[in-house]
């Protein structure tokens, strides 16, 4: 088997490249589940970065949760924050370089839960940094347990036999509060199980990553994702699930700007 | 240019951190030290030396702020009182295991909760001990002058950059409050990007550079012997620190036959009863740890060569009277006296106590 492996050498070699990898990304083995939607966020966000020419000026941050590792994928300067705080610490960073491009990229756990506080007010403080939230309605790195965002009746290892909207409360539209703070300048929500709506997720992500630039405000991108390890589905079934479920309650789109 | 003035404490830590080119202030108000905002907010120092100052919405917010403009190579401080220093531990923990060179001041009150606003030296556990998760030190600075909340913001910054590891001020509301006269350093320069990296190495997340590898500032290791590694690396680091960085003065202890050992504003007010017993023909001294991690504990073992007998005076219910314990090693009886809660004793309650704890016990 091994050797019929052609290394990218021998690809380009015969002519066949159709896509090259942005330098960007390092070439650590990416350590999500395979058909999760975390490499694709990660990608188009990197591949942006490289698109505009900020590689030399951009600072990012990695939560916790899945994506903790980010910073061994993302190929620029990384700081690795506490659960939750990744706002403050991207504030920290810009307001002693207000020049740099900062961005954190949280998942719904670490944004929506133990970090609201951190998450709205940085963004009513309007600070000039871009927000990619991964919201998979799950805590996929410690299992599986329920998320602000986890749906109504949806099962996690914490909601066995469905999130129950009377004892555990309603899932959390944060990115909906979001936008109603005088300090964002764009909010929008998108998905990356189809490749239409990649190049619609990563457009976003340019938009809000320019928008920085022109120190408009906070720019907050949410991705609906999937998980098909924590909801303990096939790729194709998480994602067939996270269309007719996920978006219902999240719906496509921007929401402002 | 030098300046002479007439401040409190607190306003004196603002106006140093200004003076000694300070980058950035995170900060939540809190009783008794919201006075460094206030100054920090009232001098505008964004004006005078380009300085970031900002309210934070919590002392959470604050300490990772601090955490993110730190990890970037700036010199960033901030400040708070017991129960906001509570709170500020998870971010000092992570502040710690990244090895980040920071500012941070404790203006200790009472506790436990919400406790009171009086001073209080019942942060010693909490602050020098750790607090926080892990095996980890932060460098902490007693002052017990207003004169020594101004120097020690320079000292603690020199400190934490040679070391790249966080300093603390632990002060108390009654050095935050009281007035007293304080000479102010001149205005320095803060550093350019270039500088720090001369000074200190080019560790910092400032935009990775075309010719140098991206920099990531992380206390994750998930491999367990690459975790034990850093903590060793933290180890001997912490073993240098306690080889060159012990500071603290002896008052009356040439001759003394009783020691009392007492940091921050008991030290001040164990002057007075070293005075007072000396009146009285009990020849006793004074050892004022400045530093109390690294702790001058060979300097009081040492006295205990020496003494009859020693008391730990501080404001909590017998912290640091540990330490103390430690150094003298059963050499001499140690006990330990202080008012707390937010009650501040006086001269002739120490010399009390020392009759009847130490002399007569």
């Amino acid at each position: 088997m091994a050797e019929n492996i052609l290394t990218p050498e021998e690809i380009i070699k015969r002519g066949e490249l159709v896509f090259k990898k942005t330098k960007l990304m390092t070439d650590a083995n990416l350590s999500y589940c395979p058909g999760c939607g975390h490499g694709v966020a990660h990608r188009i966000t990197m591949e942006v970065i490289e698109e505009l020419g900020l590689e030399e000026k951009t600072i990012g941050i990695a939560p916790v949760g899945c994506s903790v590792l980010a910073y061994e994928f993302m190929n620029v300067d990384m700081q690795e924050a506490a659960h939750g705080r990744a706002p403050a610490v991207a504030t920290g960073i810009k307001r002693v370089y207000p020049d740099k491009t900062v961005f954190t990229y949280q998942g719904d756990g670490d944004l929506a839960a133990i970090g609201t506080a951190e998450t709205l007010h940085a963004c009513n403080r309007g600070e000039n940094i871009t927000i990619i939230f991964i919201n998979n309605g799950i805590y996929g790195m410690t299992g599986g347990q329920m998320a602000p965002t986890t749906l109504p009746g949806m099962k996690s290892s914490t909601s066995p036999y469905g999130r129950d909207i009377e004892m555990m409360g309603h899932p959390l539209k944060i990115t909906e509060l979001i936008a109603m703070l005088p300090g964002t300048a764009y909010v929008t929500r998108q998905a990356v199980h189809k490749p239409a709506l990649v190049r619609k997720a990563k457009k976003a992500i340019k938009k809000a990553f320019e928008l920085q630039q022109e120190n408009k405000g906070t720019t907050f991108v949410e991705i609906v994702s999937n998980c098909n390890s924590g909801w303990k589905m096939t790729p194709v079934e998480s994602n067939e699930w996270l269309d007719k479920n996920m978006l219902e309650y999240y719906p496509l789109g921007d929401i402002k700007g | 240019m030098e300046e002479i003035k007439l401040m409190k404490g607190n306003e004196a830590v603002a106006e140093a951190a200004i003076r000694a080119g300070v980058d950035a202030y995170f900060g939540y108000p809190i009783t008794p030290q919201s006075e460094i905002i206030e100054y920090l907010m009232t001098e505008e120092p964004y004006k005078r030396t380009g300085m970031v100052v900002l309210q934070a919405e919590s002392e959470l917010a604050a300490i990772n702020m601090v955490y993110g403009a730190a990890a970037c190579g700036k010199k960033v401080m901030t400040s708070s009182s017991s129960p906001g220093l509570s709170l500020k531990q998870e971010g000092l923990s992570y502040i710690a295991g990244s090895e980040l060179p920071c500012l941070i001041v404790d203006v200790v009150r009472g506790g436990p909760g919400l406790g009171t606003i009086q001073p209080s030296q019942a942060d010693y556990f909490q602050m020098v001990k750790g607090g926080g998760h892990g095996d980890y030190k932060l460098i902490v600075l007693a002052p017990s002058t207003v004169q020594e909340m101004a120097d020690f913001v320079e000292l603690g910054f020199e400190l934490a950059f040679k070391y790249r590891n966080p300093a603390l001020i632990l002060s108390d509301g009654v050095i935050g409050q009281m007035m007293e006269k304080v000479v102010l350093p001149p205005q320095k320069e803060r550093l350019t990007d270039e500088e720090v990296d001369k000074l200190y190495g080019s560790w910092a997340t400032t935009g990775k550079k075309k010719g140098r590898e991206r920099n990531i500032i992380t206390s994750l290791e998930l491999k367990p012997e690459r975790q034990e590694a850093h903590n060793h690396h933290l180890q001997n680091k912490y073993k240098k620190i306690a080889e060159n960085e012990i500071r603290f003065e002896t008052f009356n202890c040439e001759d003394a036959e009783y020691l009392l050992v007492a940091y921050g504003s008991s030290a001040r007010i164990c002057q007075k009863t070293v005075q007072l017993a000396r009146e009285k023909g009990i020849k006793a001294g004074l050892l004022r740890p400045i530093t109390l991690w690294p702790y001058p504990s060979k300097a009081i073992n040492k006295l205990a060569d020496q003494v009859k007998g020693i008391l730990a005076v501080e404001m909590s219910a017998g912290q640091m009277v540990e330490d103390v314990k430690l150094a003298v090693n059963g050499k001499v009886k140690v006990e330990h006296y202080g008012r707390f809660g937010g009650m501040v004793h006086s001269p002739d309650e120490v010399l009390e106590a020392l009759e009847t704890k130490i002399i007569g016990g």
